[in-house]
């Protein structure tokens, strides 16, 4: 009995033992230093709050947090949106007329992109799309704090094009495609 | 016509003391919850978050007072007035110096522990008047526990009061201390009337207080439903216990009697054992500390002190502490705390009769 009273009191004292110590190291705040400082898991005491919108952990440039399209490399080949796990991507592709132009590897741009959105709520930041790109256009920033008022806002669209631009160059499109079948046409009734 | 003013002032500067402790009660609190969990509390409003309480109790007065339907209106509606009063009722016999008491009454330590038992008839209401099981299963839980807890606290007080012979908490202030006027023995054999000091604290004019003193430090924690005896709030099984339907100023209310409750169990247990208002510092041959700090300021300096050290030691228990189980609650008091406080009366009276 008296040793059960015993460890009662041992066991209470090293909890109490315990507390205090950690009472007496807030005094202690942790630095606010990024993953690649050799300092980084060494900070084994003090609070380990950072009050964050005032400090924030400086992230690696490679971080991979949101997405960012680079339309003048992109040559809308739509891999991005097939692989995409989560449907997060929607492309709408309108052929032209002739080359557009090259992207900075060289390889040559035929079609414009008339829609280029992804759904950041969606996206999962798995970075398949990232991996499939032939151009490496599509890549991932270090840019995470993003919060806004309307979810409409967590829809970023990167098509350069206005609705007004996108119509002509499917007007275009058409009279192409029109004369070229017409020319067709013409051609067989030649023979 | 001056007797009444003089009473309502009297009351007042109580009351303003109790609700300024409160605040700094709560942001002490949280404060020290947030260090023995390595985070910083709060640090948004005010400077190092100092004016957080003001702005929740802000928040508090501006939000509705909601009565549940189903409620007993007037139970619910009185229940947080009575637990508050009860409390508040409690800081009038308490002595703060050498001439100061708000009313010196000489059955004051029993008017306490009167006053305070009608707290649980409060939380009794609060629960039944919700009409909401979580708080009927607390203000249960709370009246059981309170109710147990009080016999051991109180016997922890009858071997003091069987020391000091006197209910008058004013009278047993004075003995532990160079004002008294029949003679203090330091272990109950070196007179230290002249010495004064912290020899002449009451769990060392007896040492068997000692025992009695932690009995009721446990007692007086389980009596103010605070960790690890806070089965009857146990959030993660009843919500908030017996205030779980209260809103606004109403649980404010609950609030501010909770931590004059905590400041009021830690003075009296500063009065009872740990010499009042009585300095700790004894005179040495010429150097005469005691003499030199004792008076009716530093007589509040002190037990003030002496108080927040002991609800320091509140918070550091909470935080450090996992909650009892209810039979472990009970056997703890039952089986270990009654019969411990049993034996410290026992002693008591041989202290009393042999060697005082």
């Amino acid at each position: 009995m008296f040793n059960n009273i015993i460890n009662g009191i041992k066991s209470a004292g090293k909890g109490f033992n315990l507390t205090l110590k950690h009472f007496l190291a807030a005094k202690n705040s942790r630095e606010v230093v990024g993953i690649q400082s050799d300092n980084y898991f060494k900070q084994q005491e003090g609070n380990v709050t950072i009050q964050y919108p005032h400090q924030k952990l400086p992230i690696p440039e490679v971080g991979r947090y949101q997405l960012f399209v680079e339309m003048d490399d992109c040559i809308v080949c739509d891999l991005c949106a097939k692989i995409c796990p989560v449907n997060c991507i929607e492309i709408e592709s309108i052929k032209s007329t002739e080359a557009i132009g090259q992207t900075s590897d060289g390889t040559t741009k035929r079609l414009y992109a008339a829609k280029f959105d992804i759904n950041m709520a969606k996206c999962l930041y798995c970075g398949l799309c990232t991996t499939v790109c032939p151009t490496e256009c599509i890549t991932m920033t270090n840019q995470y704090d993003k919060s806004v008022q309307d979810l409409d806002l967590l829809t970023y669209r990167f098509s350069p094009m206005s609705e007004a631009e996108a119509e002509e160059k499917r007007l275009a499109l058409e009279k192409q495609q029109a004369e070229k079948l017409a020319a067709k046409q013409a051609a067989a009734q030649k023979k | 016509m001056n007797h009444y003013l003089l009473n309502i002032l009297v009351a007042l500067a109580l009351f303003t003391f109790v609700a300024l402790f409160t605040t700094f009660g709560v942001y002490a609190e949280r404060k020290v919850s947030a260090f023995i969990q390595d985070r910083l509390g709060p640090m948004e409003t005010g400077k190092y978050g100092s004016l957080q309480v003001f702005a929740d109790m802000l928040k508090m007065l501006q939000k509705e007072l909601i009565t549940p339907l189903a409620a007993d209106k007037i139970l619910f509606a009185l229940a947080p007035i009575i637990i508050f009063v009860a409390v508040y009722l409690g800081f009038a016999a308490l002595p703060w110096a050498p001439g100061l008491i708000p009313a010196s009454i000489n059955v004051g330590i029993f008017y306490i522990l009167a006053v305070l038992s009608i707290e649980t008839v409060g939380i009794l209401m609060a629960g039944w008047g919700s009409n909401n099981k979580y708080a009927l299963l607390g203000a249960m839980r709370s009246v059981a526990q309170i109710v147990s807890y009080e016999i051991p606290a109180g016997f922890a007080i009858i071997s003091v009061i069987m020391i000091s012979q006197s209910l008058d908490l004013q009278e047993i202030s004075k003995q532990q201390g160079i004002l008294s006027a029949e003679n203090v023995k330091f272990l109950g054999f070196i007179p230290v009337k002249e010495v004064g000091g912290i020899l002449a604290w009451n769990i060392f004019r007896a040492p068997h207080l000692i025992v009695a003193f932690v009995i009721y430090f446990i007692a007086s924690l389980a009596e103010s439903n605070r960790a690890p005896f806070d089965i009857p709030e146990a959030e993660s099984e009843l919500v908030a216990g017996f205030h779980t339907e209260y809103t606004g100023i109403r649980f404010a209310l609950v609030f501010l009697a909770e931590y004059s409750m905590m400041f009021l169990v830690s003075m009296v247990g500063v009065i009872l054992f740990l010499g009042a208002w009585n300095t700790p510092l004894p005179n040495i041959g010429a150097v005469k500390l005691a003499d030199w700090t004792t008076g009716n300021i530093w007589g509040i300096g002190w037990i003030f002190l002496k108080s927040l050290l002991l609800i320091g030691l509140q918070m550091w228990v909470r935080w450090t502490l996992p909650r009892f189980r209810v039979d472990q609650l009970m056997d703890l008091c039952w089986k270990v705390l009654t019969p411990l406080a049993f034996l410290c009366m026992l002693i008591s009276g041989i202290w009393r009769l042999w060697l005082m």
